[in-house]
């Protein structure tokens, strides 16, 4: 037990944590914003919107992670050119950002519309009565009350967020994932404890979130 | 009331599709477990002396290390295969009897302890701590961390210690790109990809500028890769005493490491070498190759 305290030891355990909980901050402020805007698309009276916000849903939600992290790195950056810094570790953390951002948005979207449907018709048609259009009745009425009804939808899909960031590792993001293969591959005969070590340090972070999710969705609920 | 009957009857859909999921792993699993059967058989063959010929033989190999350990379609290449299937013939395993094992780096230690390969020849380093786990046989071959290149830098990158300002790719989870950082060039920005496959892509696109990992696998990457655009640098620092990997405690480590003194005294193990990296260039550092196997403990 003390070896392998020793081997832990030798190894940036807590920095590297720290990459996943950064990509699961900035992919959750991306993803929040882009979903939002999606959710206000299939919502919206347009059809060409509706069409579109559902058409990138179906599209991003079927398509495995890795797959879009693997776009990122090999089609995004070095194909179409798309730099986000200078320095290679930077982009490729934001390389990450991007393709989790992009990927949970579609969730995220689906989730507020589940919020949306909580939202009894009558607010529309009164706020269309008292004379909103689209987006200030969007905007007063309608997300305002959608967003209370999807905490718990959303924290959900937070949660998934928060343990998909360890497929950042695929392109170079040193996180917590990539030092355990470093861990397995140095220290074969540790493998289980390096294993659980892993697996708890993610239960630590993701309870929190969990617990906190709970007590929003209860506290925000709207009575009716 | 209609609804909820159409609702329930797909929901019955639904759970009849993930049964047949579930069965279908099973069978899978069957499969897995005819193969274990087989290696009880060969287990009582090696405690004959490995002369008889059990059913077959299970030998853990990389599947997508092009010119050590490579499967293409239905046929396996490379040098760890080649030595591989004269180990097995000199423990009287013809080829056909040789049941293929994919054993990706990370599980090699695993695969053995839970004896689901007899043996492991997979660019396998012998390191004291994995001698702790498992046992190992030879060494069969001495490799050497090196750089593969564009050929176009071949006069600017030279080794390790110019490679300030670059960009070097390894896979995640090995050590040698942060040796690199570590004893020579600190300020290399390190790339680490999934494979090697996706390195070369790197290099060949100009997103880095080397590649390292031992020099054989360079040289078969190279090989593989057969633009001619990617050359090997040739300067070997580091030392890597290939092995071959065996359960612990196994009765084979004698048998094994005479197999491999017989095939570098009968010339095998050059003409494997020769034919491996055909066109690339490559020799294998003459002081340390080829290796005489460790004593058996």
């Amino acid at each position: 037990m003390g070896d392998f305290l020793q081997v832990l030891g030798e190894y940036d355990i807590a920095g590297a944590y720290w990459f996943n909980v950064k990509l699961a901050f900035f992919s959750g402020i991306f993803s929040l914003v882009l979903g939002t805007i999606l959710a206000l698309m299939r919502i919206s009276p347009l059809p060409s919107l509706q069409w579109a916000g559902a058409t990138y849903v179906n599209l991003v939600r079927n398509i495995p992670l890795t797959v879009v992290m693997m776009f990122a790195a090999f089609a995004l950056w070095p194909q179409l050119g798309v730099t986000f810094s200078e320095n290679l570790d930077q982009n490729f953390f934001w390389l990450a950002v991007w393709a989790l951002s992009v990927y949970t948005a579609s969730f995220v979207c689906e989730s507020i519309r589940s919020g949306v449907n909580t939202v009894p018709v009558g607010q529309a048609e009164a706020a269309r009565a008292i004379g909103l259009s689209f987006l200030p009745a969007a905007r007063l009425v309608i997300l305002p009350q959608a967003f209370r009804g999807s905490i718990a939808p959303l924290g959900n899909t937070f949660i998934a967020l928060i343990k998909n960031t360890t497929v950042a590792s695929a392109i170079s993001v040193a996180d917590i994932s990539l030092v355990m293969k470093y861990m397995v591959d140095q220290h074969g005969n540790y493998v289980i404890p390096i294993f659980l070590t892993v697996a708890a340090g993610f239960v630590i972070i993701v309870i929190p979130v969990g617990l906190v999710v709970t007590l929003l969705s209860q506290r925000l609920a709207v009575a009716r | 009331m209609k609804t909820t009957r159409a609702a329930l009857a797909a929901l019955a859909a639904v759970g009849a599709l993930t049964l047949a999921a579930c069965t279908a792993e099973p069978g899978g699993e069957e499969g897995g477990g005819d193969t274990g059967a087989d290696s009880g058989d060969n287990g009582d063959s090696g405690a004959e002396g490995g002369d008889g010929g059990g059913d077959s033989i299970r030998i853990g190999i990389k599947f997508d290390q092009p010119g050590l350990g490579y499967k293409d379609g239905d046929t396996f290449t490379g040098f760890d295969v080649d030595v591989a299937t004269y180990i097995a013939e000199q423990l009287g395993y013809s080829e056909d009897q040789i049941e293929w094992v994919e054993s990706p780096s990370p599980q090699r230690e695993t695969m053995l302890q839970n004896e689901q390969v007899d043996m492991i020849v997979a660019t396998y380093s012998i390191t004291d701590e994995r001698n702790e786990v498992v046992d190992f046989a030879g060494p069969y071959f001495v490799a050497g961390q090196d750089l593969l290149i564009r050929s176009e830098d071949a006069g600017t990158i030279t080794g390790p210690d110019v490679l300030n300002g670059k960009n070097l790719c390894s896979v995640s989870g090995s050590t040698s790109a942060q040796r690199v950082k570590d004893e020579f060039s600190p300020d290399t920005q390190l790339v680490e990809l999934n494979g090697y496959s996706e390195c070369i892509q790197y290099l060949v696109g100009g997103q880095v500028d080397a590649v390292t990992t031992d020099d054989i696998i360079l040289a078969g990457l190279a090989a593989a890769d057969g633009s001619g655009e990617l050359q090997v640098v040739g300067n070997t620092f580091s030392e890597e005493n290939y092995g071959v990997g065996l359960p612990p405690g196994s009765d084979q480590c004698q048998p094994v490491t005479d197999a491999i003194n017989s095939m570098i005294e009968d010339g095998s193990w050059e003409e494997f070498i020769t034919s491996n990296t055909e066109g690339t260039g490559y020799e294998p550092n003459a002081d340390l190759n080829p290796p005489t196997p460790q004593e058996c403990a």
